[in-house]
């Protein structure tokens, strides 16, 4: 089948996108991952010398190796960074779907005069940078917090709860960062489900309780995995909120690769970091899509 | 030979001992200060096939839903085969609803779709796939059954939803405009497929529409409403011929409306509707005294246009021609009496070129009988 140039070009945008923003950065990461660290600008070898010619391409492939991956299965740092990664992701997940499933199934339900208020009040916190309102949750869970004042004012705790420098606090500022991320997609899915469904089931015998597992949730089930995705995948590779409220003792695979990029400038192990969580998400997504085509 | 004796037409409405299905005392329904009904006493009996007409707002859809158990009332009572349904859930009721928007569910299949009630319900397996195939039957979606709703068309997915709310064999069965989606011709096929199922299935349905010609052609009985109000509750046929008001007669087909004044009263009474002009003689089942101002409702085919006056008919009158409406099989005219009424005749083209008779402009005589039209006193 031929092309004509307008739809040729209407394609090529996006691939063209695509390549220069996602491909081409992948690979050089790819390519520094199978690399070698130098004491050198850039830190790694071999570097290509196209000036050598078809010699230079040679020496430059041959110089590319597997070792940093090996490296990776033999340290059990790495391993277990990414396990507590995906640990913390997929508890996160799943208490953001907790908390934000019934806001945004509230904010489906409430008059359409106030919904766009209510929308903008979901919106709001993005107007001020993350790394503030990161910061801000250190001022409410600290020991000498205003969560802990207040639960000592009334008296449910005798002494403060340290909070501060857990994994509680990594949670806690995942689920808060994240959470429009989960209510927005189940929103916009709850928001144009017609509601005579639900009398419709209600009619053929389900109470209400029962519509909703029997109707409302099920149809609002793409809402829900679109914003699993999208709290899950940079959950998983989050960096500012667990160095900010996770202390030492919390491992997460985004430190990790912050600390061997920026502490031991080993970028070559960084990238293989990099190029595994990356294959960690692409695959659950690939599969999880294909699946999703076959139900459609 | 022996004949039989002709099965008597279905009228239980005629007959005092037959019992109704549904029962409507003085159900009044408001919402804040608005009245949405106002004092509903209405029998529908089984096996009917009940139809709600009335314009938009009219309150036909709130009485529907206060039957599906979506609604309650908020005076009056509302009886189910014998029982008061007010305290009665939707889920709990023998009543099921074809929506106007059908509610198919989009994530299950047309088969899932069908057995959602029956699965409710807890029946086992067996019973369920013997009811839903006998369903699928009955609407001829034997194909479709492994379908999603969007991957069938408007009249398919019309037919799931009432195989759909017929398959728990309700006592009745409400159907919301169920053909409103619907173009013109796959409507009018539909309706006789309504028919012909509420036949076979022997259920109580009560529909609600804004086409009348839809409400004419399915219903045992027509209720037409107005307002909150039921303005008359009767047969097509007896809406059609004698309506009880100018509402009514307006709403239901073409009517030309005559303002005039007893004169007389007779066998038949005289009216007078215009200076100079001969009384219109017509038989009377109201009673209505001399000097009392009426109207006078004919419909357009009852009338006989001519270059002549019609030997055989007691009214005629004499007009020109405003506007004429050729439909092929029926031709429309609009004619201007000399007193200065709009009279709306039509005339079968029984003859080709019967039509070009008359044209624009031309001096016509028009003739009814004294059975033609009816006296309205309101």
């Amino acid at each position: 089948m031929r092309m004509n140039p307008r739809r040729l070009f209407l394609i090529a945008v996006p691939y063209g996108w695509l390549l220069a923003l996602f491909m081409v950065p992948f690979l050089i990461v790819l390519k520094i991952s199978l690399s070698d660290t130098a004491i050198a600008i850039p830190p790694y070898m071999p570097t290509l010398d196209l000036s050598a010619g078809w010699a230079g391409i040679r020496e430059f492939f041959s110089g590319l190796d597997f070792e940093n991956f090996t490296w990776l299965t033999e340290d059990d740092l790495y391993w277990k960074s990414y396990v507590s990664s995906l640990w913390i992701a997929a508890v996160s997940t799943f208490f953001t779907l907790l908390i934000g499933y019934p806001v945004a199934y509230a904010m489906s339900r409430a008059k359409p005069e106030w919904r766009p208020t209510l929308m903008m009040l979901i919106i709001l916190p993005f107007w001020s940078s993350a790394l503030i309102r990161v910061y801000a949750w250190i001022g409410i869970l600290s020991s000498e917090g205003y969560l802990n004042q207040i639960l000592l004012w009334l008296g449910v705790v005798d002494e403060p709860l340290s909070i501060l420098n857990t994994p509680l606090a990594v949670y806690i500022g995942i689920v808060y960062t994240y959470l429009p991320f989960m209510i927005l997609p189940i929103y916009a899915a709850l928001e144009k489900m017609d509601e005579s469904l639900l009398e419709a089931a209600e009619d053929l015998g389900c109470t209400r309780i029962a519509a909703f597992w029997r109707v409302t949730f099920p149809l609002s089930r793409p809402g829900i995995v679109a914003g699993c995705f999208l709290v899950f995948i940079p959950s998983l590779g989050e960096f500012v909120i667990p160095s900010i409220l996770g202390g030492s003792h919390t491992l997460m695979i985004g430190k990790v690769l912050w600390e061997e990029f920026f502490s031991n400038r080993d970028w070559p192990v960084a990238s293989a970091v990099a190029v595994v969580l990356l294959l960690i998400l692409v695959i659950p997504i690939v599969l999880f899509q294909r699946n999703e085509e076959k139900n459609a | 030979m022996d004949t039989k004796p002709a099965p008597a037409p279905f009228a239980p409405w005629n007959d005092p001992a037959a019992v109704p299905l549904i029962r409507f005392e003085g159900v009044t329904k408001r919402f804040g200060d608005f009245t949405a009904l106002q004092d509903i006493n209405l029998q529908i009996y089984p096996r009917e096939f009940f139809a709600l007409l009335g314009p938009s707002g009219c309150g036909k859809t709130t009485l529907m839903r206060m039957l599906a158990g979506f609604e309650t009332p908020t005076e009056g009572t509302i009886w189910l085969d014998g029982k008061n349904i007010a305290p009665v859930p939707p889920n709990k009721r023998p009543v099921n609803m074809m929506f106007q928007s059908y509610a198919l569910f989009p994530h299950l299949s047309v088969w899932d779709n069908i057995a959602f009630g029956l699965r409710r319900a807890g029946q086992d397996k067996e019973t369920i796939k013997a009811r839903v195939e006998e369903m699928l039957r009955l609407t001829r979606l034997d194909q479709f059954a492994r379908r999603k709703p969007h991957q069938i068309s408007g009249g398919q997915r019309q037919r799931v939803a009432l195989a759909r709310s017929l398959a728990l064999g309700p006592k009745l069965l409400l159907l919301d405009e169920p053909l409103g989606a619907l173009d013109k011709k796959l409507r009018q096929d539909t309706q006789f497929e309504l028919m012909d199922i509420q036949e076979k299935t022997g259920t109580t349905f009560v529909i609600v529409t804004h086409d009348q010609e839809e409400a004419m052609t399915v219903a045992s009985r027509v209720a037409v409403m107005d307002a909150g109000r039921l303005c008359q509750v009767d047969t097509p046929q007896h809406i059609y011929e004698t309506p009880n008001s100018r509402y009514v007669a307006d709403f239901i087909g073409e009517v030309s409306i005559i303002e005039g004044r007893v004169e007389s009263v007779a066998e038949e009474i005289a009216i007078s509707y215009a200076e100079g002009q001969k009384p219109i003689m017509t038989r009377c089942a109201e009673t209505v005294s001399p000097g009392q101002s009426v109207f006078y409702a004919i419909r357009p085919e009852k009338i006989w246009v001519g270059s002549e006056p019609h030997p055989d008919r007691i009214n005629s009158v004499q007009g020109t021609i405003v506007d004429i409406g050729y439909l092929g099989d029926v031709s429309n005219y609009h004619v201007r009496l000399d007193s200065g009424q709009m009279v709306k005749a039509l005339m079968t083209n029984a003859e080709r070129y019967a039509a070009s008779r008359f044209t624009w402009n031309d001096r016509v005589w028009l003739s009814w009988s004294r059975h033609a039209g009816v006296v309205l006193t309101s």
